[in-house]
């Protein structure tokens, strides 16, 4: 009973003291949080908010579990922001060029961008059992050479591809488009099976669906399975994982080859939103996936959750600037502080609960002498 | 977590057998210093490095028809890009010693920029340049009080922080200055040229600008070294001056004082300092807030007149985490870090220096040679694989040279991640990072 207290009270103390810094940030300077929290309120509660939530949680779910399969085994993986443009970019470039039958077509696109996001993953991989590299630095330089070098490049040849008079605004580089056939069609019908109707021009993705087989082939990966008993032992303790068969060299591997290929997954949402790669594609997804898989600690359900509500704090920022009842940054700020707390939390309940098991341990065994 | 009677124990003595065949016997665990064979002081040792360097550069210069890699105007490009990383990595020196991995860099710097320009703004720009050292350091306590007090994995807390600053910046930018992205301009702590070297002034005597008559002179090598020099000594920031001069003040500070031995006994094996009745809590934090605060005065160097001169949202544009990069790079010592900054600072101050492009192109040279050096080394060593491949690189860098006059632009903005990319996948084994690295220490837990 205390156990399942504990439990809650980390994520509730979390909300609480993050309502409270934010609320003071508000208050210092000169707006009223609870105008703001209640405009943010209201505007959620609209359907079409909520379609944008959905749309923009389902990236960032899919980045926090790319994230989190590297996390299970100690590796970090910060290069999840380089592998899904990287891959977005060269999916929607294949796409574009392929004419083929609707399902085949999607399966091109999707194969492609787990290809590549797998292996601009698995180099780190491969640098570090091969080279001894350190993941983090080598992920870093990829993320680096994926941004400033390769989308560099495409940008320069699609500013030379344009034709005479046409300006060099980001909206009119990119990718040549996707055939329809290429397209996962959104899954608005579905949707409006429960609700009214949604806007025409705000569906609800298709990748929505894709994200949550995901998670759903995560937890089964992870728990009911032998190869995901070795990455999560190899994870908590190497050299046991070790002496009991697990090859740490071809965990490393495929642990980054399975986070890069789900990364490449992430920029498909936008990609079938608009049917193209363009330069100006969110980026900022990755860093936003690894908060999301550590203030969801990893678990396929925690993660949904969090990053359903860092979805609601950036589309939030939104009706905060239209409304001007305070600063629209207060939501970045509120990601931060809600992460920070909240690992803070768990440690505090866990050390709790340390304590707790081992004075129930001191009594039980006191009684045992004492009987 | 160790095992009783244990495996890790049994890998750690392996480890340490094969790290003594690596560096021989004097560079166990429990000395850090390099290994020094010829009995050379290190000053000098590396004055000749860097003089062997610019012979190279001379070299290719010649062959590859460009006259900017040794001139004045690269040589302050180099030094300007270098210093947020140079700092930066210092920073991620002091904590990394004391047992903490600082992934937070990048955003204790963005708030040394935002704090040095505020500070700037109101108080002047000595008293900013303390500020924006402050706003790094109290980023540097969040962390220490995060993974010191409460355990808090060190990563998360940094990648935590990462997120808190720019968007705290932003929030304090659209309220003091009415934009979320850019400040005022901002005035410098000022510049110094070097007398009788470059030119300088001491007491109203204008001396001799010694160093600008050698390079005129059009001596091969010579004038190259000089005017290369000069470019570091004329115009020089007194930010740079600060932020070089840390250099040996730190290596000092780290490896001459009680205080930097009991600091690196708390990123070594912390249990041993807390048997010597070391507060090894207190190291860690103050470890971790020079390392905020160093930093921070890379971020001050950002926003100062030296490199953009205002606080504008996204110029510390990873500098932070290729500061991170740079204490692997120098493997753990600022002399080092200022290499790889120094390095670093050179191929990006080329490349903006460099608009026809012949510059970078004769670099594709540069790296055929020094790549062929490596692969000639490796198999001095016996290390067949890694000279293979470093010779295949050096062939390809050299037909990419042969069969081309200009490299295009992309391949210029991602050289600076590439050599650090090849220099660890050729020297990462050589590498030794703090024992206790990331690891969590509790006080009276093993």
């Amino acid at each position: 009973m205390r156990k399942a207290m504990t439990t809650l009270a980390a994520p509730a103390g979390a909300l609480a003291l993050t309502l409270i810094i934010s609320s003071l940030a508000l208050w210092a300077f000169g707006s009223n949080p609870f105008d703001a929290y209640s405009d943010m309120g209201k505007h959620a509660a609209k359907l079409e908010t909520q379609v944008d939530i959905w749309n923009r949680a389902t990236p960032l779910y899919l980045s926090a579990v790319a994230a989190s399969i590297g996390f299970r085994m100690n590796l970090f993986n910060i290069g999840v922001e380089g592998q899904y443009l990287i891959a977005a970019l060269v999916a929607a470039q294949v796409g574009g060029l392929v004419s083929l039958p609707q399902v085949l077509h999607i399966a091109v696109v999707f194969v492609v961008a787990m290809t590549v996001g797998g292996i601009w993953a698995g180099l780190a991989g491969l640098l570090n059992v091969t080279r001894g590299v350190n993941v983090v630095i080598s992920t870093i330089m990829l993320n680096f050479i994926a941004v400033s070098g390769f989308m560099a490049w495409w940008v320069q040849a699609w500013q030379a591809d344009l034709r005479e008079g046409e300006s060099l605004a980001a909206s009119n580089l990119g990718t040549k488009p996707i055939d329809d056939s290429g397209v996962l069609p959104d899954i608005t019908g579905w949707v409006e099976v429960f609700t009214n109707d949604i806007r025409d021009n705000n569906p609800v993705s298709g990748m929505l669906i894709v994200a949550v087989l995901v998670g759903i082939g995560y937890y089964v990966l992870l728990n009911r399975t032998t190869f995901g008993f070795d990455l999560r032992s190899s994870g908590i303790n190497p050299f046991a994982a070790r002496a009991g068969g697990v090859p740490p060299k071809r965990m490393i591997l495929i642990a980054m080859f399975l986070s890069g290929a789900v990364a490449g997954l992430i920029g498909l949402v936008e990609v079938f939103e608009i049917s193209k790669f363009r330069p100006n594609q969110i980026q900022g997804l990755g860093f936003g996936g690894i908060a999301v898989a550590l203030l969801g600690r990893n678990s396929p359900l925690g993660m949904a959750f969090a990053a359903l509500l860092f979805a609601f704090l950036d589309i939030s920022s939104g009706i905060l600037q239209q409304t001007e009842t305070a600063s629209q940054e207060i939501v970045k700020i509120m990601q931060g502080i809600v992460l920070l707390a909240a690992v803070v939390a768990y440690e505090v309940a866990r050390r709790v609960r340390v304590r707790d098991e081992a004075k129930a341990t001191a009594e039980a065994l006191a009684e045992g002498v004492a009987a | 977590m160790t095992l009783p009677g244990s495996l890790t124990d049994q890998y750690n003595q392996g480890t340490k057998a094969i790290a003594q065949r690596l560096y021989g016997n004097d560079a166990g665990p429990q000395s850090t210093r390099a290994s020094n064979t010829s009995g050379m002081p290190t000053w000098l040792r590396w004055m000749l490095f860097a003089l062997a360097g610019m012979l190279l550069l001379t070299i290719v210069q010649s062959i590859g028809d460009t006259e900017k890699l040794t001139s004045a105007p690269i040589s302050r490009e180099m030094l300007r890009w270098a210093l947020p990383v140079l700092l930066a990595g210092l920073g991620g020196l002091f904590a990394d010693r004391c047992g903490v991995v600082n992934i937070g860099l990048e955003g204790m710097m963005i708030l040394g920029m935002w704090f040095g320009a505020w500070g700037a703004l109101e108080y002047g720009p000595w008293i900013g340049m303390l500020i924006g050292i402050a706003g790094g350091a109290a980023g540097g306590l969040l962390h220490a009080i995060a993974t010191v007090t409460f355990s808090v994995d060190q990563v998360i807390s940094g990648v935590a922080i990462n997120i808190l600053a720019p968007a705290g910046t932003r929030f304090l930018s659209q309220e003091v200055w009415g934009s979320p992205t850019q400040s005022p301009r901002v005035d410098g702590i000022g510049d110094w040229d070097v007398p009788v070297l470059a030119g300088g002034t001491i007491f109203g005597w204008e001396s001799p600008d010694v160093l600008l008559t050698i390079a005129q002179k059009e001596w091969w090598y010579i004038s190259d070294v000089a005017d290369f020099s000069r470019g570091l000594m004329r115009g020089t920031s007194l930010l740079a001056l600060i932020a070089v001069a840390l250099v040996p003040f730190c290596a000092w500070l780290l490896w001459r004082t009680r205080f930097g031995l009991r600091l690196r006994m708390a990123g070594e094996r912390p249990q041993a300092g807390e048997s010597q009745g070391v507060n090894i809590y207190l190291y860690k934090y103050v470890g971790v807030v020079i390392s905020g605060a160093l930093a921070g005065l890379g971020g001050v160097v950002i926003s100062s007149p030296e490199l953009s001169g205002q606080f504008l949202e996204g110029n510390s544009g990873g500098r932070g985490f290729i500061g991170l990069a740079a204490v692997i790079f120098g493997n753990w010592r600022p002399l080092g870090i200022l290499l790889g900054a120094l390095l670093y600072g050179y191929v990006f101050g080329l490349d903006l220096k460099d608009l026809d492009g012949t510059a970078s192109h004769a670099l594709l040279l540069l790296n055929g040679i020094v790549l062929t050096g490596v692969a000639g080394w490796a198999i001095a060593q016996r290390r067949i694989a890694d000279g293979t491949l470093a010779g295949l690189l050096a062939v390809g860098a050299f037909i990419w040279w042969l069969s081309s006059d200009t490299v295009p632009g992309w391949w210029s903005n991602i050289l600076p991640y590439v050599v650090v990319l090849l220099v660890l996948v050729f020297f990462a084994q050589r590498l030794r990072e703090p024992a206790a690295l990331g690891q969590t220490y509790r006080r009276g837990e093993s």
